[in-house]
C-alpha cells in the first residue's frame, strides 16, 4: 500500500515577498496566517476545516498555530527534521495521515524572516562566535569552525569543486542554471529580482566562496507560504482544480547524513546532493520516471545542486549535468527541461521550499508565469545537503 | 612535530568545547600529534568521533596516530568573511584533506602556505600544528 493518489493539493497561498528585512514587524506566525489564508480562499475551505497541520524546518508552534487560526479540532500534528529538505516530505506526511483517517484537511506551512524575528540570518549559519556545547554533536562544530568553515554556501563550494574535478563541470554552467532560473523570473511579477542576467553578469559577479559566486546563491529574503493538502474523494468538491499527490519520498543514503555540516560522506556519494534513492522511490511510486515530467521545480539554494538533481533523477547520465543545463536548457519554452519556472530560490524568493510545490501546482493548473504548454505531471523536491531530503510527483 | 605560534586565521575565532568523545583527540592535538579515533573491534575510522562503530556497532574505540602526510580531496578560497573577525583575513582558503594511514577520514583544515593557483585535488600536503591560546590547530602546508 502506498499513498499514491490518495490525497490532492486543493489550496495553494503566498504573502507578498520581501528582501530579507523588508517585511516590516509582521512576525513569523503573521506571515504564515496570511499566507494560510491565501491559501483557504484558493481552496473554497475555512479555518474551521482544518484539522491537522504538518510542518518541517523550524519555527512551529501547533497549539499557538491551531488557536491564532481558531480551527475547531485539532487531530493530527507532525514535523520533519531537517531544514528545508523537509519541504515536500510535509506534502507526503499529510497524505498519509490522511489515508491513516488521522485528519482530513492538512495546513502544510512555512513562513520565513531570514533577518529573523530572531535575528538569525540562516546564510551565515555557524558563523557567530560560539559559547558552549548544546545538544549531542554540538563539538563537531569544533572541527568546521575554527578552520573558518561558517555556512552552507562554503560547505557546498567544497561538495561543487569535486563535481567539477570529477566531471570537468565548469562555473559557466553553475552560472547557465542562475540565467534559466533568471529568465523565468522576469517573467513573474512576484519574484524579488526581475532583471534578466547573462553568463557573463554571473562570471562578473562578486565571488564568495570559490568556485561559488554571489549569483550562485539563493536569496535572503521573508515570507509566508501554505499548501493545503486533502484527500483525493474531498478535493472533488472543492472550488480549486484539484493537483494529485502522485508519489513521495523522502530519506536519502544513510552515509549522506548530515552531508554540508560533515564532509565526510563516502567517495562515490560526495558530488551527489543525496537525492537519488528518494529520486527512485518517488519515481516507482507514482509509475513514472524521467521522461514522463513536464515540468520540475528543484530546490535550489546553489546552483551546482540543481545540476547535481538533474543527474540524480535522471534526467541525464552523471556527470552530463553541467551540459545538460547549458544554452538555455532548463528554459520553460526551449529548453530540454523547464526547470524552476517560477524563478525559485535563486530569483523569485527564498523560503525553504514550499515556493516550488506552489508553482508545480500553478503550472498543472495552467496558470504559471512561464506556463509549460500541457503540463501534466510535475516533481518538485526539496533541499539537498542534508537527511532527510524529501520530494513529490503531482499531476492533474 | 613542530608546534608554531604563527596564526593562519585570528586567535579571535579559535575556541574548542570538547566532549567525551573528541577530547582525547583534541589532547593529542596540543601535544603535536594527529590521531583519528577507529572502532577497536573492526578498525573503522570514524571523525569527527563519536560513540559507536557505525560499521559493527561496536561502542569500543580506540585512538590511531596518523603521520601527517596527505593530499587535498576537496578546496575553496573564500573571499566574502561571514564573521567580522575573519574580514581581515580574506580570501583564505579551506581544504578537506585525506590521510593514507586512515582510510574514509577527511579533515577539515587550511593550507598555509599554497595560492589559489597552487591547489588542487590531489596535492600533497603534510600537516602542521599552530598554538593559540584556547587551543591547538592541525594545519597542513604544501609537501
Ligand atoms: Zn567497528
Amino acid at each position: 500500500m502506498t499513498i499514491k493518489d490518495i490525497g490532492a493539493i486543493v489550496g495553494v497561498g503566498h504573502t507578498d515577498f520581501y528582501k530579507r528585512g523588508q517585511s516590516g514587524d509582521q512576525t513569523e506566525l503573521e506571515l504564515m496566517l496570511k499566507a494560510t489564508m491565501v491559501a483557504l480562499d484558493d481552496s473554497g475551505l475555512t479555518p474551521q476545516d482544518i484539522d491537522g497541520f504538518s510542518f518541517y524546518a523550524s519555527g512551529f508552534d501547533a497549539g499557538l498555530l491551531a488557536t491564532a487560526l481558531g480551527i475547531k479540532e485539532l487531530r493530527y500534528s507532525t514535523i520533519m527534521s531537517g531544514g528545508g529538505g523537509g519541504s515536500q516530505g510535509t506534502i507526503a506526511n499529510a497524505v498519509a495521515a490522511i489515508q491513516a483517517g488521522y485528519a482530513e484537511v492538512i495546513l502544510c506551512t512555512k513562513a520565513l524572516k531570514s533577518g529573523g524575528d530572531t535575528g538569525r540570518r540562516i546564510g551565515r549559519m555557524g558563523a557567530e562566535p560560539r559559547t558552549g556545547r548544546v545538544g549531542a554533536g554540538a563539538a563537531d562544530w569544533d572541527f568546521y569552525h575554527n578552520f573558518g568553515l561558517t555556512s552552507p554556501g562554503q560547505s557546498f563550494a567544497l561538495m561543487a569543486r569535486q563535481h567539477m574535478h570529477k566531471f570537468g563541470t565548469t562555473s559557466e554552467q553553475f552560472g547557465a542554471v542562475a540565467v534559466s532560473t533568471r529568465f523565468h523570473a522576469s517573467r513573474n511579477p512576484n519574484a524579488i529580482h526581475q532583471m534578466p542576467i547573462t553568463i557573463e553578469d554571473h562570471q562578473n559577479s562578486r565571488m564568495i566562496a570559490d568556485p561559488l559566486h554571489l549569483l550562485d546563491y539563493c536569496l535572503e529574503t521573508d515570507g509566508g507560504t501554505a499548501v493545503i493538502v486533502t484527500s483525493a474523494e474531498r478535493a472533488k468538491d472543492l472550488k480549486a482544480k484539484p493537483v494529485y499527490v502522485g508519489g513521495a519520498a523522502m530519506g536519502g543514503p544513510g552515509p549522506f547524513g548530515q552531508g554540508i555540516f560533515y564532509l565526510q560522506m563516502p567517495d562515490d556519494i560526495f558530488h551527489w546532493s543525496g537525492h537519488k534513492p528518494v529520486a527512485d522511490r518517488v519515481y516507482a511510486m507514482a509509475g513514472v520516471g524521467p521522461q514522463d515530467i513536464d515540468v520540475a521545480e528543484m530546490y535550489d539554494h546553489f546552483t551546482p545542486l540543481v545540476i547535481m538533481q538533474l543527474e540524480e533523477y535522471g534526467f541525464c547520465k552523471p556527470g552530463e549535468g553541467g551540459a545538460f543545463v547549458e544554452d538555455g536548457g532548463l528554459r520553460f519554452d526551449t529548453g530540454r527541461l523547464p526547470v524552476n519556472t517560477h524563478g525559485g530560490n535563486l530569483s523569485e524568493v527564498y523560503l525553504l521550499g514550499l515556493t516550488h510545490t506552489i508553482e508545480a501546482v500553478r503550472q498543472l493548473r495552467g496558470t504559471a508565469s512561464s506556463q509549460v504548454k500541457d503540463a501534466e505531471v510535475a516533481l518538485v523536491t526539496s533541499g539537498p545537503g542534508i537527511l532527510p531530503t524529501s520530494a513529490i510527483i503531482l499531476h492533474n | 612535530m613542530t608546534i608554531s605560534q604563527e596564526h593562519y586565521l585570528p586567535e579571535s575565532v579559535v575556541a574548542i568545547f570538547p566532549d567525551q568523545y573528541s577530547r582525547e583527540y583534541w589532547d593529542r592535538i596540543a601535544r603535536g600529534e594527529l590521531a583519528f579515533q577507529r572502532c577497536a573491534q573492526c578498525k573503522t575510522f570514524r571523525h569527527p568521533p563519536g560513540p559507536m562503530c557505525p560499521k559493527c556497532s561496536s561502542f569500543e574505540a580506540e585512538w590511531h596516530t596518523v603521520e601527517g602526510k596527505g593530499t587535498i580531496y576537496s578546496w575553496e578560497i573564500v573571499t566574502l568573511a561571514l564573521n567580522d573577525a575573519l574580514a581581515d583575513y580574506v580570501p583564505y582558503n579551506v581544504v578537506l584533506v585525506e590521510f593514507p594511514d586512515a582510510p574514509g577520514v577527511r579533515l577539515v583544515t587550511n593550507c598555509i602556505d599554497a595560492s589559489k593557483e597552487q591547489l588542487s585535488v590531489g596535492m600533497p600536503v603534510e600537516v602542521i600544528y599552530q598554538k593559540y591560546s584556547k587551543a591547538t590547530l592541525p594545519r597542513v602546508r604544501k609537501a
